[in-house]
């Protein structure tokens, strides 16, 4: 599967702030997975752990955040979750709505030790 | 101590990045470039092999077609003499864009106006790798399940079109073609969808309709 991929390019992602922050411990990464993402989180931590097993990144935690699909409303400007897969705007029902989230697979924090 | 920093990055920040250029590439020189997707062995090589020589002959078409060891699928595609390059992704289970950016080096500097590209036969995995196609394709044969859509939501959510092939298997499979509409524009309402058959040809001529048709929207 690609998670082993994706666990990868987050190290190397996660190495890469390593760099930039000498003197600090980076001990925990926190993710946002997309709904849409097409990762599955328990594969990518399987994968991330056995990475990390033994490097002298370990031990790095890794904190999964789930992201839902989003849409954006372009009649009403109003943003909302996409539930069991209905894009119709809740306030005017309009169906031609646009995704705006849900196929990240984004760092947005790093939790580190000085 | 210990403390919490802000550090946005995108895990497919590189992967992204190409595709972006690519795309830009693309744009400038009006190619219609297609993704295909599916399942293992639902039809994406035999779509092609029986189309391409059906298409307007001032069209000049392409192939990348990824595989994970073999070179099968490009021999097959080469036969309709369309120049096809095949990109071994060596046990990776779907095309990145930098695989895409070497293939069309090894394509050589020629003019294109439609661009195939085969992906590996994964239904999810290359969902989530932009290689800066105009659009994705997915292609559900009847063999498969008529719920493909609601399992493998990201796939259908994010193509253009749904091909759903071997139509001519439907007499000996549980395949509710109503069904598998109705599953596909729920999880995509604006979908296209098509049936065609590689055995009998049905659906093929519009296949190529619709391909030109996208064709025309990247040209205006
Ligand atoms: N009956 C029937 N068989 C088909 C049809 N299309 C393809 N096949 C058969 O299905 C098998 C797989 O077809 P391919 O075109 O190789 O499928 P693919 O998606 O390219 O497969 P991979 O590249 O391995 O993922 C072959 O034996 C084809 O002859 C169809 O419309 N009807
Ligand atoms: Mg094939
Ligand atoms: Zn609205």
């Amino acid at each position: 599967m690609h998670e082993m991929t994706i666990a990868q390019s987050l190290i190397n992602a996660v190495r890469a702030h390593a760099k930039r922050r000498q003197g600090e411990r980076i001990v925990a990464v926190g993710l946002r997975l997309g709904e849409l993402s097409g990762v599955d989180a328990e594969a990518l931590k399987f994968g991330f752990d056995s990475l990390i097993k033994g490097t002298d990144l370990d031990p790095l935690e890794l904190q999964i955040e789930h992201a839902p699909h989003r849409h954006r409303c372009p009649t009403c400007d109003r943003e909302f979750d996409v539930i069991d897969y209905d894009v119709s705007c809740p306030q005017c029902g309009t169906s031609q709505t646009e995704s705006i989230s849900g196929d990240e697979i984004e760092i947005i924090y790093l939790e580190v030790e000085d | 101590m210990r403390k919490r920093v802000s550090a946005k990055t995108k895990v497919l920040g590189e992967n992204d990045r190409v595709a972006a250029e690519l795309r830009s590439r693309f744009a400038k020189r009006k190619t219609l470039v297609l993704n295909l997707i599916s399942a293992p062995g639902a039809g994406k090589t035999s779509l092609l092999e029986e189309s391409l020589e059906r298409f307007p002959s001032e069209l000049r078409t392409a192939v990348l077609t990824g595989d994970i060891e073999t070179d099968n699928d490009a021999a097959r595609i080469a036969r309709s003499g369309t120049p096809v390059k095949q990109i071994t992704t060596r046990g990776s289970c779907h095309l990145n864009a930098q695989m895409v950016g070497r293939g069309l080096e090894k394509l050589g500097a020629r003019d294109i106006d439609i661009l195939f590209i085969e992906n590996v036969g994964n239904l999810v995995c290359p969902a989530s790798f932009d290689l800066g196609e105009t659009s994705k394709i997915v292609v559900l044969s009847v063999t498969e399940g008529d719920d493909k859509p609601l399992k493998y939501p990201a796939t259908f959510v994010k193509s253009r079109l749904v091909v759903i092939n071997k139509i001519d298997l439907l007499p000996y499979v549980e395949f509710d073609l109503a069904r598998a509409h109705e599953n596909a524009k729920r999880v995509h309402p604006d979908i296209d969808i098509l049936e065609t058959s590689c055995k009998t040809g049905d659906g093929i001529e519009t296949w190529i309709r619709w391909v030109v048709e996208r064709l025309k929207a990247v040209r205006s």
